[in-house]
């Protein structure tokens, strides 16, 4: 497919060359139809269909009211909901807080295992338990140990004063920072996975020089490192970022948005908008909400990497 | 020497911090009652399988396992069916506005399933796809499509062209020169592939919580999040309910680390 004599471009259009020229492209896009089918209908459709719904009353306990157009109501209600702006607040602070915490560990987490030592393989594999373990299980197991009674969190900090036991998921301030934590754990190695692939393409060369050089561990770090791995750190903030907003599992399992609504995201809200409420409606507005902020935010991100990750894709 | 003790120090760390949480579930699923109960609470267990069995039989974790097994298998198997002639097409084939269909999948694989999930659960209670395997299957297989592809792709532009090309001239088809060079060639990509979306759909839990409803219909994750007693909170029962959703996991992460790992950052990073 590189032989440049049958480059579309320079035969005619006839014969059996460009025949099979084109029946090479039929062929190819009989391959990429069923997986561009699969798109269309559950993922494009979905979307396009949510913006329509936000802008009807639809009730999914009473189909007999049928859908009814309203304009933009649902968002005049969006705007005026205090739940909303609560879960706006949760969110970006949610977002904010645990990927840059998740992108700091992760670095902590590439380094390491970036190193020749012995045993790397089951340092690594460690690495990928928290990644691995369903979020629902990684859920339960951090409410366990933040259980007022049996948690292990109140053992190891007050050992046999029971008295002094506190029950955090049940105070707004310590449930949110559990949550963060939560998050933490469970995702920075996937973020360090991808600071390893950044690592591991900078020039051994640059370190070597350099300790000729006579540069510190420390410099070595702050002036070879740091620099050549920001399009991997930019990468890695982008799929924390869009990740970080879809939290849902954590807070279903683990506090269902409260206590009051300090752990409420709008994940969340949106669900039990849905399908706890059944008003699809409103729920949509809540999800365009979601859609467009997170759009809004991939593209200053993309701006930053995106265009260079499709050129190099391109060639 | 700075180095060693930081790396000692960063060895330890990962290794601790990642493995606790689960080996106090671990620990707890082994207790008996009373060491569950115990304030201050105990360290060592002392109830041997008891939990297990009562999470196994009485709480029909044996129902979710098999639930989880067949919807984690077909979406492996779908996607990648669906996944390897369009990884194979973009990678290979000069498709025009490839770049922008790649980049058109990365996007969705951002999608917040909220933005999707009312018209979705539209459509499947439409076509009768709710409370079945089948109807879940199609959601996942749509999400783990780009991940699917982007792992795939990325394998196959680094086969070589020339045995392909002369299986072309031979008068292999397009298929023919996928099924019969490529695929064996391409084989470590598609079984890392294979192992993302498995764990993507053994884990999922959102969709899974919308589209079952009926318990014998549900998935390890649904069963573990809505996890309930009689009484009280059956922490011993959902801790052994945890470790076993948790086995095959983690004996997956042990003994495909390395095809794991290239396959996260796929694409990502590379080159």
């Amino acid at each position: 497919m590189t032989q440049p004599a049958i480059d579309l471009a320079t035969t005619p259009q006839t014969g059996p060359r460009a025949r099979a020229r084109w029946l090479d492209r039929l062929q190819a896009w009989w391959m990429i139809a069923p997986a561009l089918a699969f798109t269309l209908v559950f993922a494009l459709y979905p979307v396009i269909e949510s913006f329509l719904l936000s802008l009807q009353r639809v009730f999914l306990a009473v189909p007999s009211l049928g859908q009814q157009w309203v304009g933009l109501d649902n968002f005049r209600l969006l705007v005026q909901d205090p739940v909303v702006r609560q879960a706006l607040g949760v969110t970006l602070g949610f977002v904010l807080l645990s990927t840059a915490l998740e992108v700091a560990l992760g670095l902590a987490i590439a380094l390491v295992i970036h190193e020749q030592f012995r045993g790397r393989g089951w340092v690594r594999a460690a690495a990928l338990i928290p990644w691995a373990i369903p979020t629902v299980v990684a859920s339960q197991m951090w409410r366990y140990i933040f259980n007022d009674q049996y948690g292990f969190a109140n053992l190891l900090l007050f050992g046999d004063e029971v008295a002094r036991y506190v029950p955090w998921l049940a105070s707004p301030g310590f449930a949110f920072v559990i949550i963060v934590l939560a998050d933490v754990w469970k995702t920075s190695s996937f973020a360090g996975l991808l600071l390893l692939a950044g690592l591991q393409v900078i020039p051994h060369e640059l370190y070597e020089a350099a300790k000729i050089d006579g540069a510190t561990l420390w410099q070595r770090f702050w002036h070879i490192t740091l620099p050549l791995l920001r399009p991997a750190i930019l990468l890695a903030l982008l799929f924390r970022t869009m990740d970080a907003f879809r939290v849902f599992d954590l807070v279903f399992v683990m506090t269902q948005g409260g206590p009051g609504d300090a752990t409420q995201v709008l994940q969340f809200y949106g669900y039990k908008t849905l399908f706890t409420e059944g008003r699809m409606g409103y729920g949509a507005a809540i999800s365009v909400l979601v859609f467009l902020t997170i759009l809004s935010l991939s593209l200053v991100y993309i701006r930053a990497v995106g265009s260079r990750l499709l050129e190099r894709e391109a060639r | 020497m700075t180095k060693r003790i930081l790396l000692a120090i960063g060895v330890v760390g990962i290794v601790v911090g990642s493995l606790f949480p689960f080996i106090w579930f671990l620990l707890t699923s082994l207790m008996s009652q009373r060491d569950i109960e115990a304030v201050p609470p105990t360290w060592w267990p002392s109830g041997g399988l008891h939990f297990y069995r009562s999470a196994l039989f009485d709480h029909q974790l044996t129902d979710y396992m098999l639930n989880s097994i067949v919807v984690a298998g077909s979406t492996t198997l779908v996607a990648l069916a669906v996944g390897i002639p369009a990884a194979y097409a973009l990678a290979r084939l000069k498709l025009p506005g490839r770049s922008w269909i790649m980049g058109g999948l990365l996007c969705i694989s951002m999608f917040p399933q909220i933005a999707i999930a009312g018209p979705v659960w539209q459509i499947l209670e439409r076509i009768g796809g709710l409370n079945t395997h089948w109807g879940l299957v199609l959601p996942y297989v749509t999400l783990t499509l780009p991940l699917a592809i982007w792992i795939l792709a990325s394998f196959f532009k680094e086969l070589p062209t020339e045995l392909e090309e002369a299986a072309r001239v031979d008068g292999c088809g397009v298929w023919g020169a996928l099924l019969r060079i490529m695929l064996p060639l391409a084989a470590p990509g598609i079984f890392t592939a294979a192992i993302l979306i498995f764990v993507y759909a053994w884990n999922e839990f959102f969709f899974a919580l919308l589209i079952l409803t009926q318990p014998e219909q549900q998935t390890l994750p649904v069963g573990i999040a809505l996890f309930q007693g009689e009484f009280t909170m059956p922490w011993g029962e959902l801790a052994a309910a945890s470790v076993l959703a948790t086995l095959p996991l983690v004996l997956l992460v042990i003994l495909f680390q390395r095809w794991i790992i290239s396959g996260l950052s796929a694409g990502a990073v590379k080159g």
